[in-house]
């Protein structure tokens, strides 16, 4: 009986991939007549989504005489160019126009400022890179603006929920009955076992706040806002920086001495000198290894969750039939559904792993003196 | 690797940076401190409470336990007030018994003994009224004989006849 259902099942499975690929054949034919527009444009659309931008732009759509409309609004863009400049990203009319400020004109280019002369040209290497004075941007882009936002919203979250504890006797209510637990979680789950009981503490707050930051710009991400902020190597690298900086100078001696004198009083000094020559580089690196995968790991991890979203949402207006564009329509659902699990587990590990750098540099290797003294 | 650097902004990384010290900053001093603070005294209280209750449990299990013995120790002592009882109970009886017994034995003793004296004394009353009467028997018998002169010989053969015999 279940046998028969599934071979139904296959059957019917079957039909259908036959009929996705050939529907997909003939819109590829049709569309090899539009050219490749549409594709090129969704890609670049997705790219630059995942960019950074000097306007906070809701969305956008295009008129019928292909004039390009956006929706939202300019944010101020702060120049350090021979002084400070600062004007509305207004003026660049989303990279149409030059800006022209105090005698200067900038030039909006795939989402970079540069300098140019008064016609805005754009001169490139070999390379086809742009060759341009590029300004120190400092602006208030999209993303500072949503990390402000997530910044308030954290403030006025466990702010609240620190006030309900003064006034309900330690009991939390509203929101804090959700949030709780998972302050709770990381308290107890993520840094006592790996810091240890005695110290954990003092990096608590550090845990907290990265956690909840990551969690909530993660979930920004996954509205249709476009938000990008944790996708961005800028965010993750200042993240990792921060772990990277509170690592070493909470270090230990033992942590030091595990770095620069990895092999400790096991082996004399003669024979230590030829493998130090390539352990200790190794220990260094790894100090910084550590870090930078953190950083790679969270940036990659949320682009690459947008950029297979979006290009799934894309595939519905590629197809443009009746089993092509549901079929990536549910795809994109399913894979939406597994990156709200993707947010929080993230911000899970980028926790997870700072605790545990933690937990190596502020250790003091007890049981090696307990050794000692036994020899 | 290259693409990485060209996308890497500085501005944003110094907002970043700045306001990402900020937000650990504020939600150090408004939020995490107290809100780890609240938990913390919470569970202290949870824990302090569950100890008490558990002092309160073991101070109840003594109670019980005294009370338990006080009992036992009650219930022992009336038993054993009872037993006490019954055993006065009995050895009063028991003497009591005795006493009587001695008593009556006493009291049978002496009416016997009274008894005896009166026989003895009723005999002896008996007897010497028994002999008054033979002697006036005799007397009679002895004045109605000794009118006659032959009798009169003839009792004093008799007489001495007896005495031989005896």
């Amino acid at each position: 009986m279940q046998k028969a259902t599934f071979t139904r099942l296959l059957l019917i499975a079957v039909l259908f991939l036959g009929q996705f690929s050939f529907a997909k054949e003939t819109k590829e034919a049709k569309s090899e007549e539009q050219g490749t527009d549409l594709k090129t444009e969704i890609k670049d659309y997705i790219f630059h989504h995942l960019k950074d931008s000097h306007d906070f732009s809701l969305f956008s759509y295009t008129k019928e005489n292909g004039e390009h409309k956006y929706v939202g609004f300019p944010l101020p863009v702060i120049l350090w160019d021979e002084g400070l400049k600062v004007f509305s990203s207004s003026k660049f009319h989303h990279g149409e126009t030059l800006a022209e400020v105090d005698g200067n004109y900038y030039k909006l280019y795939h989402s970079k400022i540069y300098k140019t002369d008064a016609e805005g040209t754009i001169n490139y290497d070999e390379e086809h890179h742009p060759t341009n004075i590029k300004p120190f941007d400092f602006s208030i882009t999209k993303n500072v603006v949503m990390i402000i936002i997530t910044g308030l919203l954290m403030l006025w979250l466990f702010s609240s929920l620190a006030r309900s504890y003064a006034k309900n006797n330690g009991v939390p209510t509203g929101a804090g009955r959700f949030f709780e637990p998972i302050v709770l979680y990381i308290r107890d789950d993520i840094a006592r076992p790996n810091i240890g009981e005695k110290r954990y503490k003092k990096y608590m707050p550090f845990l907290l706040t990265i956690f909840f930051f990551i969690w909530f710009l993660n979930m920004f991400g996954m509205t249709p806002l476009g938000i990008n902020v944790t996708g961005n190597i800028a965010i993750t690298t200042a993240l990792a920086l921060l772990t990277f900086v509170i690592t070493n100078f909470t270090g230990t001696k033992d942590y030091w001495m595990h770095q620069f004198d990895p092999l400790g009083k096991s082996l004399p000094w003669y024979g230590k000198v030829v493998l130090y020559i390539i352990l200790v580089p190794i220990e260094l690196l790894g100090l910084i290894i550590k870090p930078f995968s953190l950083l790679i790991r969270l940036y990659a991890n949320m682009q690459a969750g947008h950029i297979v979203i979006g290009s799934l949402i894309g595939l519905m207006f590629v197809f443009k039939s009746w089993i092509g564009s549901p079929l990536s329509f549910g795809l994109a659902f399913a894979i939406m559904l597994i990156e709200v699990l993707v947010a929080l587990l993230q911000a899970y590990i980028f926790t997870m792993l700072s605790a545990l750098y933690f937990g190596f540099a502020s250790e003091e290797h007890e049981h090696e003196h307990e050794t000692e003294v036994a020899h | 690797m290259e693409k990485l650097l060209e996308e890497f902004s500085l501005g944003l990384f110094f907002w970043q940076t700045l306001l990402f010290g900020l937000l650990l900053f504020l939600l150090w001093k408004f939020a995490w401190k107290p809100i780890l603070k609240a938990v913390n005294d919470r569970e202290e209280g949870i824990k302090n409470a569950l100890d008490a209750a558990e002092e309160a449990k073991k101070e109840m299990q003594n109670v019980t336990a005294d009370s338990e013995k006080l009992l036992k120790e009650a219930r022992a002592e009336r038993e054993s007030m009872l037993k006490e009882a019954r055993e006065i109970k009995e050895r009063m009886i028991s003497e009591a018994k005795e006493q009587a017994q001695t008593e009556g034995d006493k009291m049978i003793k002496q009416a016997q003994a009274t008894i005896e004296a009166e026989k003895k004394a009723a005999v002896a009353d008996i007897k010497e009224q028994v002999a008054n009467l033979s002697v006036d028997i005799a007397e009679k018998v002895i004045k109605e004989e000794l009118s006659d002169k032959k009798k009169q010989l003839k009792l004093v053969d008799d007489m001495l006849g007896d005495i031989k015999l005896n």
